[in-house]
């Protein structure tokens, strides 16, 4: 098979002492980030654009790579020792983690999230390696009405499927639309909200609005809440699992990435649903259902097999189509585009061999995540402790240097610092981070192709529906976003919800 | 969990007025919405047209578009809000929302980071960041006088050299690093 031999290319490429260096950077790292509170890998990936500028793309984005699938290891570390989730793909893994953890089973249930974890990432990452190819190849085809109408579907589901109101999405996504709107017109070249600034005429970096949002907005709004009195983690000791525990959790190991895979390839945010899918199928499928609520294994082993196979379901749709589903798949995005590398089907006939390479160092860093994560989960453990005035000053440290190191320019960092204030007052009032980050990353190219559409339709809007694809995803679209009239028409019959919903 | 401040029923004559505003201090936010929104529609309406638009749509439609949706959704988040509705304030590991906003250490840390942007290019980026970190760590509490300024210091100058030397992206060192 074709992919397989690409695929034993890649590790070539992945297995050179450099490469492999660079993914063992990234997983360290991306579980440290993981583990620590604050910092997330899409921030962490962010601030890392300007560093790596100077570095040969494959490599970099093997670290990057190693920094996603590495945050997800960290992740349930905070969530089973501290009941307080490191990413938002570990909250369910909180609710049967800490528990065990509080019994005396936080060894067991370490070992139960890191091989899931494994587990879930290697099935996932083969589903990649079979699938993404024949995405690329069935992609080829799609124009400019279908990347359109693509992109409004990531757009509206980004905005619709998370998040508790899709007012504030939409405000969301309409702020990083209007950012990304600064600068020069692709077609025309005319300047729009430049205000006569050459500064801005440039467009305002991605990575500025990445760290600005992530980063400057986090600090800022945890200064303004810090919690005083830390939680104390649990002291936990190696992770290991019985002979009992396994037999318990081999099967949610199994079934996770089949939940978790299909989930990350659509724009429905990631792993926070496929997560919950997981959790409740595991207890309905657990023999010991006394259990669930006070530390069932299973609740664990699921979800945290689906969070990692979710990840790879990411990458098949940012690699395939230049789309992407979660916050770090719109950084990763942003820096293939740094290198003058567009992700979409001809990726992979034009630059196989980075995509291969890149491919099968996720292979590589999954299994150095579980050698640094079994053994040394005590270790990381320790990080918990880092004063919060020191990490949230380190946080804003380098966020400075990454904004300054983009240009050069004072100006950038003062763009860091509106953009911050307005991460802050969108945390303050509830406006999800995610929308803004996609719009600015995908509004842009949406806008190309739309143009584009009704330039080859010559201005009839016939152009941007000429395709059965382009009709099917605006049916979904608007299945989407007529879902809550739909289910207010079929609940009415059967009862009247009890507690009237605030948000609209 | 949404932050509460003081409940309106409690409270009465002057205070009421002002809770009110601080219970809807959403509006401020739709405000913002709204501002935007006319900024951009405006642009994309003054934008020249006479320019050789290549293709049916020109660059004005995005921003008209995107200006009208910005203007909508305000009016309607502010509809919301008035009827009683809440953005859900973000929570986090290191995040306590029972208790009321902290502005001072807010606007300290923001001094912080504003030292920096005004020093950098003066006295250069080991001094401007050494400053921004400890004053970042004393605005959220630290307040060891020997060990905050040390970390500071060894991290910035660490740093800079790394960044100059290691990956050759040029922080300004300053008239201090000039010495060396």
């Amino acid at each position: 098979m074709d992919a397989v031999s690409s695929l034993l290319d890649g590790f070539g490429t992945a297995l050179t002492p450099s490469n492999l260096l660079v993914a063992a950077i990234g997983v360290v790292l991306g579980t440290a980030i993981g583990v620590l509170p604050g910092i997330g890998p899409a921030m962490a990936v962010a601030l890392l654009l300007p560093v790596t500028y100077g570095l040969d793309p494959t490599a970099a984005l093997i670290m990057f790579a190693g920094i996603y699938y590495g945050g997800m290891f960290g992740g349930s570390t905070t969530s089973i020792l501290l009941n307080t989730p490191g990413e938002t793909a570990a909250v369910v893994t909180a609710m049967e983690g800490h528990p065990m953890a509080k019994r005396g089973r936080g060894p067991q249930a370490l070992a139960a999230a890191a091989i899931g974890h494994f587990i879930g990432g290697i099935v996932g990452t083969i589903l990649l390696v079979l699938l993404a190819p024949a995405v690329a190849s069935l992609a080829v085809d799609i124009g400019a009405p279908d990347y359109f109408a693509i992109m409004v579907l990531a757009f509206v589901a980004v905005t619709s499927v998370l998040g508790k109101s899709r007012l504030r999405g939409f405000a969301s996504l309409l702020v990083g639309l209007t950012i990304g709107l600064i600068g020069l017109d692709q077609l025309t070249g005319q300047a729009r909200l430049t205000f006569g600034s050459l500064h801005l005429a440039d467009g305002v970096d991605v990575v500025i609005v990445a760290v600005g949002l992530f980063a400057v907005g986090e600090s800022l709004w945890v200064a303004a809440h810090l919690r005083h009195k830390l939680a104390q983690p649990i002291p936990v000791g190696r992770p290991w699992l019985g002979r009992g525990d396994v037999r318990r959790t081999w099967k949610p190991w199994l079934r996770g990435p089949f939940i978790g895979f299909p989930f990350g390839a659509i724009p429905a945010g990631g792993a926070e649903i496929p997560t919950f899918l997981s959790y409740v199928t595991e207890k309905r499928f657990s023999r010991h259902k006394d259990e669930w609520g006070k530390g069932a294994i299973e609740g664990v082993a699921g979800p945290e097999s689906t969070a990692s196979a979710s990840a790879a379901g990411t990458l098949v749709t940012m690699l395939t189509l230049g789309l992407p589903t979660t916050a770090v798949a719109a950084v990763m995005l942003a820096a293939f585009q740094q290198y003058g590398i567009q992700p979409g089907p001809l990726l992979f006939e034009r630059e196989s061999a980075l995509v291969w390479g890149l491919i099968a160092s996720l292979f590589v860093g999954l299994v150095l995540l579980l050698v640094i994560n079994l053994p040394m989960a005590p270790v990381w453990a320790k990080l918990l402790r880092i004063p919060r005035p020191y990490l949230y000053a380190g946080i804003l440290f380098f966020a400075s240097v990454g904004a300054y190191s983009v240009g050069g320019e004072v100006l950038d960092l003062l763009l860091l610092f509106a953009i911050g204030v307005l991460g802050f007052a969108m945390r303050r009032f509830g406006l999800p981070v995610l929308p803004a980050i996609i719009g600015v990353i995908l509004g842009p190219a949406a806008e190309l192709q739309m143009r584009r559409a009704l330039q080859i339709s010559d201005g009839n809007l016939s152009g941007l529906v000429n395709s059965p694809m382009a009709v099917t995803v605006y049916v979904v679209i608007a299945l989407i976003l007529a879902w809550p009239l739909i289910r207010k028409l079929t609940k009415r019959g059967q009862e009247e919800t009890p507690k009237e919903k605030v948000d609209a | 969990m949404s932050v509460e401040t003081s409940t309106v029923e409690e409270s009465t004559g002057t205070p009421e007025h002002k809770s009110w505003w601080r219970e809807h201090s959403e509006l401020g936010m739709c405000a913002f919405l709204l501002l935007l929104g006319v900024l951009v529609l405006t642009e994309g309406l003054t934008l020249p047209t006479d320019f050789t638009t290549r293709g049916p749509l020109g660059p004005q439609a995005v921003p008209v578009a995107v200006g009208s949706l910005l203007v909508l959704i305000s009016l309607l988040l502010a509809r919301e809000v008035l009827r009683g509705g809440k953005g859900e304030a973000e929570g986090g590991e290191d995040i306590d929302l029972s208790t009321a906003a902290d502005w001072r250490t807010v606007l300290m840390l923001a001094g912080a980071f504003l030292a920096n942007a005004a020093l950098i290019d003066v006295a250069g980026f080991p001094v401007s960041s050494a400053v921004m970190f400890w004053g970042a760590a004393y605005a959220l509490g630290s307040r060891n006088f020997v060990r905050d300024p040390l970390i500071a210091a060894v991290l910035s100058v660490v740093t800079w050299v790394a960044f100059n030397e290691l990956l050759g992206v040029a922080l300004p060192g300053g008239p201090l690093m000039g010495v060396f």
